[in-house]
């Protein structure tokens, strides 16, 4: 048997309402009493589309687009970031990209999504992940997939994975997603 | 830097929705009740106060720029100077800072720090969309944007690497629910047991709802004074509780946006770096950190925040605090999740890292006098969140930090039982307390110390 939630989910939207009570004349003894009325609420809408550029970062983009996974590497230091970052942090020198495509890789760590932001409601419930990487000083968060969502557990922290691909890229960091290896 | 004293506070009552106030109306409620506690009426106080720092998190909660000015401007405080701070979760407690900056540098003899957010005006998960914005939007929010799956991400690396259990995390909640049952500002008051937060449903694993804040509506406001400003206050009729509460002690820290940017630092630069002094000083904790380190612990990953580490530091040296365990009577800090609370306990040296889930369990950080129903082994020390927190009074973002200075002011003045009309959270003997605001995924993070001036 499914057990059902106690309280039903909340949404907006209803009746479109032209005319509200109102005291007909606005005598002092009538107006006294507006002090009295519950509030009125409206919904407003707020809808926008951004041009979002990449701007430095789009290579990453178009890596992904061509099933390769790029890096961000301090040429003198080494230091690298599995994200996309245009200047070290620790010397200010501009970096340089690197494939980690075949790169061995790990779970960092997880969690499992039953709930989410609106816009990926419809999506859970779905495994968020930091990935660690062979030779690669920082993490990436990525989608993952191939496990079974209703046993988590810590032992998938250090399940070695590897990337797979969208084949019709989105331009989206969802374009690469990683599965057990 | 002038001495700097927080003399009166406000809270409104933090709620799921306020559909009754505009957010101004709500300010003012906890602005009325700041000025009306130090006995002044609002004309006199205005003629007074010099200017205002004012603190909301996010425009698209508000669906109104500039509203800073739109509660200036409610309160009667035009023409004076203002300025709006934000800074995610940290919001309010930045706001405290500029507030102490502008009595500490000689700008203002008396500033008022008012905060608000009106997070009702969407439904629950748009309102999780809107703080999730408070991520990379071109890494992280896309991925599947929600901040109670990156913490719940963290406490999964804490859990692992150091021995977290979920029960230990559930025991804050119970504390924190509890302590907010005798918290009339409250939005949570709740009697919970450590298996009433594990049924509860689940979130991101293994984090229940339980476990994390929910969002409000509310508002909180301080006044904070130079000496001169407190002799002005004084001539004109105000009657300010004696011992004084002086702020003494101000940190921030920062950290990357993205939580997979962070680094991940070896033993001896995490010692030279981010140790507190108290672990400096100890040969058994230096082994204890190496220890850690030789299992592959590195600093401050993901399982610690490193701002919070630099803010408490800062703070901690500049108000002379050596041991916050033993020095300071209470701490309210940032639990919006029960996870992070037990990450802050190790953050701010209440205990070493790897060792916050025990310090949860260990009764250290409850109120005496209060009944919780867990067997706690140890005798409370160090309240924290005496006040229930985060998640038993909730988190209207801009109001949030300041809400903890004011709970603060109330308890160094001994007023709790004034305020909430129940002298249980009162902690008994206090002088010395510190407030914690944090943002982020531990992006921004204030901690200032207050202390009673005996």
């Amino acid at each position: 048997m499914t057990e059902q939630p106690m309280r039903k989910e909340e949404s907006l939207g209803g009746y479109i309402v032209h005319n509200v009570p109102f005291p007909l004349d606005t005598d002092p003894e009538a107006l006294s009493i507006l002090k009295r009325l519950a509030p009125i609420s409206i919904e407003q809408e707020y809808k926008i589309t951004y041009l979002h550029s990449y701007a430095q970062d789009s290579p990453w983009f178009a890596a992904l687009t061509n099933k390769r996974l790029l890096a961000c590497r301090e040429p003198e230091t080494g230091y690298t970031y599995a994200n996309p970052r245009g200047h070290d942090m620790y010397s200010g020198q501009e970096t340089e990209w690197i494939d980690i495509t075949d790169r061995p890789a790990r779970v960092h760590t997880f969690t499992v999504c039953h709930f989410g932001s609106e816009e990926f409601l419809p999506e859970t419930p779905f495994v968020l992940a930091l990935i660690e990487f062979d030779g690669v000083n920082t993490l990436l968060l990525t989608r993952l997939l191939g496990v079974d969502l209703s046993k988590p557990s810590l032992d998938w922290v250090g399940m070695p994975v590897r990337p797979q691909f969208l084949r019709n890229s989105k331009l989206k960091p969802t374009d690469v997603y990683f599965v057990p290896a | 830097m002038r001495p700097v004293y927080a003399v009166s506070g406000g809270v409104s009552k933090f709620a799921k929705a306020r559909p009754d106030k505009t957010f101004q109306a709500i300010v003012k409620e906890a602005y009325d009740y700041a000025i009306d506690d130090i006995g002044l009426d609002f004309p006199t106080f205005t003629r007074i106060v010099d200017g205002s720092v004012a603190s909301y998190f996010s425009d698209h909660f508000a669906r109104q720029l500039m509203a800073g000015i739109m509660a200036q401007d409610y309160l009667g405080l035009c023409p004076k100077p203002s300025h709006r701070v934000e800074g995610g979760g940290a919001t309010g407690g930045l706001c405290f800072q500029e507030a102490w900056k502008s009595i500490a540098s000689g700008h203002m003899d008396v500033c008022v720090a008012y905060g608000f957010e009106t997070m009702s005006h969407v439904e629950t998960w748009k309102g999780n969309e809107f703080i999730a914005h408070a991520s990379d939007v071109s890494f992280d929010y896309p991925v599947g944007g929600f901040y109670s799956g990156y913490y719940a991400m963290m406490v999964t690396r804490h859990m692992k690497e150091f021995g977290t259990t979920v029960e230990q995390m559930a025991t804050v909640s119970v504390k924190n629910h509890l302590n907010a049952y005798h918290n009339p500002y409250a939005q949570k008051r709740n009697r919970y047991t450590i298996q009433d937060v594990r049924n509860s449903p689940m979130v991101s694993w293994p984090l229940t709802r339980l476990d994390i804040c929910v969002m409000s509506d509310g508002a909180a406001a301080t006044i904070l004074v130079s000496e001169e400003g407190l002799a002005k206050l004084e001539a004109a009729g105000a009657q300010i509780r004696r011992p004084l509460v002086r702020v003494t002690g101000i940190g921030r820290g920062t950290d990357a946006m993205r939580m997979a940017d962070r680094p991940h630092v070896d033993y001896d630069d995490f010692i030279e770096h981010y140790a507190t002094e108290q672990e400096r000083s100890s040969t058994e904790t230096a082994a204890y950190y190496r220890r850690l380190w030789e299992h592959g612990t590195r600093y401050p990953g993901i399982h610690s925040f490193r701002a919070g580490r630099t803010a408490g530091n800062m703070a901690w040296k500049m108000a002379g605090i050596s041991d916050p365990l033993h020095e300071l009577d209470f701490v309210e800090l940032h639990d919006a999740y029960t996870s992070s609370e037990i990450q802050t306990y190790e953050d701010l040296g209440l205990c070493r890292y790897g060792e916050g889930g025990p310090f949860a369990v260990s009764g250290k950080a409850f109120m005496p006098g209060i009944e919780y129903g867990l067997e706690l082994p140890e005798n409370p020390l160090c309240a924290v969140n005496p006040s229930g927190g985060l998640i038993a009074c909730g988190h209207p973002v801009g109001a949030t930090g300041l809400m903890q200075a004011v709970f603060a002011i109330w308890q160094l003045q001994s007023s709790i039982g004034q305020h909430f009309g129940d002298e249980a959270l009162q902690v008994p003997v206090a002088r010395k307390g510190a407030i914690h605001s944090h943002a982020g995924t531990g992006t921004y993070v204030t901690v200032s110390v207050l202390e009673r001036e005996d």
